[in-house]
């Protein structure tokens, strides 16, 4: 595979940033920012044991966002010559004159430091091909040693290198290098009640060091165990009923029924049933919602935000009191405070907004077993897929993918594929067991149209009651 | 140096025995997101990005990169790529019969969408947030009231002589209203897609999304039940999209299609005649050749219930042995896939007001959640999200939200008991109508 990797040169040459910054504020504007990315990716894939076009690419571009009255303009180009940049700032600066807004809007400069970024022994790009590949028949093969009906098994790997550069018109100057790697392997099995699907598909912000903790032989069992044991699965129930969530799959869950609605810009849309409610009981005692961009390499790491700005740890619920919002940048400067290192973007193709990180709930005391014993009735979720919400009503729905009944307190049949249905606030306040266990789950989390990757984690736990959308009546 | 020249120069670069693919693309887009009658955020840029695929001995490799100027290193990493995967005889560009038919004419590009000044695609987001929190006292607000456009330039180009050159212009107007009243919110989507900046309709945008988000307030959910659902033309476009990707040799191939071994079987019921046809100009992906350069044509899917054929690229027709029915897609990132363009439901002959009137008991579904995790095509299990309103009597009744409609995608299509005549096309590649679908299970309280 060719190594067409980054260089450790500037992304754009320092002077030529500072002459790019002053022609955007040429026409107005409290704050010119420019962000430069350079990301290179290569992807493998095998199916039906055949190593399928191998694909690489690498992309270079720059954005330029003028900020005025906390409103933003933005030009982006692919041109990195001198004239593309300057040509793209002007059409930048131009565009400010469109844009009255409210002048009372301050911008706070960054505050804290960023840690260093996070390299791994090996960048992904010095990767041979013939190790991708043998990744690759790897689950392979142990996806169809698994069971006879496993008759599908597509495998992916895909690792990428991101270096960006933020500088601004304040003198704030912040690099970041992320290196990303996924796998996924799904199957098809096959039985008496037709096919069934079976995914699983880790990411961390590392290289192939996530190999170490997640084999392809498991990755691969796993997805495989998934698809088989729904060749028996019963349809799954509906109706309003308990829920357990196993640990770590079930995060998404708190992703879509509170965290969009703790983002900042929404908040201040009124475009959240979370606004103005600092302070005040939103989940059960024992309920602490935490969001950090800063852990060593879960799928939403980073050293800093798309906005130059060092992540952290942020607590949003504590021990169930609504305590803080996540923000931008812009977002903070019409409340008047700093952001919090969750201003982010897919790419330099995008504005940034208010985005989560790795997001998670944090474990309890209550022994994940006992949860399931005190459950007479419901369902148990082991596996979901994505889900969305409406954050101006809270209502949310997601896909589970491996669930079980349970009956008398003991996990029994599993169910196939039904959507979960539920209001945010009223899932968090119906919250009313928290194991002591604790994982959690990778996935693309998208936004207005804008894609980024993100973790979400929790202990067991157990929702009262949630809508469970399956055909058995 | 035009794109043209920029791919023609590649392609010459072909060595003996090695077919090499370039496709281009250039975009110049603005986008203007408005809130409290300012301009919140404005988006313009010129965007390009370059995509090259090599086949060598039946061993495809794909590289891209985001200029133009970049493609000499993009042909040196496919090379790689291609000799570092395994060989498919099937893989390879279209024979030359393939592409020589007959080609459509169509003119999808409006000069006033690059051409119409930035302030008036500004008045226009500006006039639709007006025009939204006009429209009735309870809405309390406006989310996402946005223009957005995009003058769209591709060009494909081959080592075996094919060049196919395409633009086109999209604009559009949506707006999100936030409905409110004693219980709570409810919100609604408005949206108004076109060719031309000069045939967008700021108002019937906005009356679209006032009408959907007051028409909840109240919503609660109901008592779980077996019903009747009149899907909304939005709803049914969303459903026609993942039938049609079940519907794609790749995918039957691979067995991950519910229409697997199922050709010329009763799949649907006999109301149910499916047609993908990019020749038509009114439908947002219409196009005079596919993601290979094979000139596109009218492909019936699915006729009177019967599965008549399935979509195909060059390498699904080889496998299939079948000829390509000009349906691949050519995303940037990946070789060619199997997508349909302008899939749609004909011989409908009531809109949905009329459809309404005519139902006695049934749940008129306005929109849906959960598209992407909620419909397995393998398994053909079907379980969504559901907001709406019960029909009683012939008219839209109680509003009902926090509910989900669940089927499997086989027995909804056997269900089918009546076509819409209100086709609507919008971006994405298929065509919504009215469906009235019975035998649908409703999870409520």
């Amino acid at each position: 595979m060719p190594t067409n990797a980054p260089t450790a040169e500037p992304l754009v040459d320092p002077d030529l940033c500072d002459r790019v910054l002053a022609v955007a504020l040429r026409r107005g504007g409290e704050l010119a920012e420019l962000f430069a990315e350079d990301r290179s990716t290569h992807t493998v894939t095998l199916e039906d044991g055949r190593v399928e076009a191998l694909r690489s690419g690498r992309e270079r571009g720059v954005g330029i966002r003028v900020l005025r009255d906390g409103r933003a303009v933005y030009a982006h180009t692919t041109d990195l010559s001198e004239d593309g940049l300057l040509a793209a700032a002007a059409a930048a600066a131009a565009a400010v004159r469109h844009h009255p807004g409210d002048p009372r809007v301050a911008i706070l400069p960054v505050d804290g430091t960023a840690r260093a970024a996070r390299i791994p022994a090996r960048s992904p790009t010095e990767v041979a091909a013939a190790e991708r590949l043998d990744l690759l028949r790897r689950a392979d093969d142990a996806a169809r040693s698994t069971s006879p009906s496993v008759r599908q098994v597509r495998v992916g790997c895909t690792d990428e290198e991101r270096r960006i550069l933020v500088v601004t018109s304040e003198g704030h100057r912040a690099t970041d290098r992320q290196i990303r790697t996924r796998f996924s392997v799904t199957c098809v099995a096959h039985g008496d009640t037709g096919p069934q699907v079976g995914t699983e598909a880790p990411g961390r912000t590392t290289g192939h060091e996530l190999f170490a903790t997640r084999p392809p032989e498991e990755v691969a069992r796993t997805a495989a165990r998934r698809a088989v044991g729904k060749l028996r699965a019963v349809p799954a129930p509906s109706g309003r009923m308990p829920v357990v969530l196993a640990r770590g799959a079930g995060g998404v869950l708190f992703h879509e029924a509170c965290g969009h609605g703790l983002e900042a810009d929404l908040v201040d849309r009124g475009a959240s049933v979370y606004a103005g409610r600092l302070g005040e009981r939103v989940a059960p005692a024992g309920v602490t919602l935490v969001d950090d961009g800063g852990l060593a390499d879960d799928w939403g790491s980073a050293a800093i935000d798309d906005e130059g700005v060092p992540v952290r740890r942020n607590v949003l619920i504590d021990d169930g009191v609504l305590v803080g919002y996540l923000w931008d940048r812009r977002s903070g400067g019409r409340a008047g405070r700093a952001s919090s290192g969750n201003g982010r973007r897919e790419s330099f193709r995008h504005l940034p907004m208010v985005r989560m990180t790795n997001t998670f709930l944090l474990p309890g005391s209550e022994d994940p077993a006992e949860i399931i014993r005190r459950t007479p009735r419901g369902l148990y979720c082991v596996a979901l897929g994505g889900g969305q919400v409406d954050t101006a009503t809270g209502d949310f729905t997601f896909g589970v993918t491996e669930a079980y009944l349970i009956e008398d307190g003991r996990v029994t049949a599993p169910v196939r594929d039904a959507q979960l249905i539920g209001n945010g606030p009223a899932t968090l306040a119906a919250i009313d067991a928290v194991g002591s266990d604790f994982d959690t789950w990778a996935g693309t989390c998208g936004k207005d149209g804008q894609g980024v990757p993100v973790s979400a984690g929790q202990p067991t736990l157990r929702v009262a009651a949630l809508t469970v959308g399956g055909t058995a009546t | 140096m035009t794109l043209t020249d920029h791919a023609r120069a590649l392609v010459a670069e072909a060595a003996s025995g090695e077919q090499v693919e370039v496709y281009l693309v250039e975009s110049r887009t603005v986008e203007v997101e408005v809130r409290d009658e300012r301009v919140e955020s404005f988006c313009a840029a010129t965007d390009t990005g370059a995509s090259v695929r090599v086949v060598t001995d039946g061993r495809e490799g794909l590289a891209w990169a985001a200029h133009p100027a970049e493609l000499p290193g993009a042909l040196t990493a496919a090379r790689a790529n291609a000799a570092a995967s395994e060989p498919d005889p099937t893989l390879g560009l279209p024979d030359p019969g393939d592409c020589s038919g007959p080609a459509v004419e169509l003119d999808l590009w409006c000069d006033d969408v690059p051409g119409t000044p930035v302030e008036d695609k500004v008045a226009l987001a500006l006039a639709l947030e007006r025009a939204t929190l006009g429209a009735d006292p309870r809405i309390r607000g406006a989310e996402k009231v946005a223009y957005r456009d995009a003058a769209t330039r591709t060009v494909l180009c081959t080592s075996t002589g094919v060049v196919v050159e395409d633009r086109r212009t999209a604009c559009s107007v949506t707006t999100v209203a936030m409905a409110e009243d004693g219980d709570g919110t409810q919100t609604g989507w408005g949206l108004c897609a076109r060719r031309r900046v000069a045939d967008l309709d700021v108002a019937a945008a906005a009356t679209e999304a006032t009408t959907r988000a007051l028409r909840l307030l109240g919503a609660a959910p109901v008592r779980s039940r077996r019903t009747t659902v009149v899907f909304d033309p939005l709803v049914t476009r969303s459903l026609l999209a993942l039938v049609g990707a079940a519907l794609c040799g790749d995918a039957v191939q691979r067995g991950r299609s519910i229409f697997t071994d199922r050709l010329g079987e009763e799949v649907a019921a006999g109301t149910v005649t499916l047609v993908e046809d990019p020749t038509l100009t009114e439908a947002w992906g219409a196009a005079t050749h596919d993601g290979e350069g094979v000139p596109t044509r009218r492909v019936p899917l699915i006729d009177g219930g019967r599965l008549e054929t399935f979509l195909h690229n060059v390498t699904s027709a080889r496998r299939a042995g079948a000829r390509t029915t000009g349906s691949a897609a050519r995303p940037l990132h990946a070789p060619p896939g199997v997508a349909a363009r302008a899939l749609h439901l004909t011989g409908g002959r009531r809109r949905l007001e009329e459809i309404v009137a005519s139902v006695d008991d049934a749940f008129y579904v306005q929109a849906v959640t959960g598209l992407h995790s909620g419909v397995n095509v393998v398994s053909g299990d079907l379980s969504l999200g559901a907001v709406g309103c019960l029909v009683r009597g012939g008219a839209l009744a109680r509003p009902v939200r926090e509910v989900t409609i669940a089927s499997t995608l086989p027995r909804l299509l056997r269900s089918v008991r009546e076509v819409g005549a209100d086709l609507r096309w919008l971006p994405g590649g298929a065509a919504g109508c009215t469906l009235v679908v019975d035998d649908v299970t409703l999870s409520g309280t």
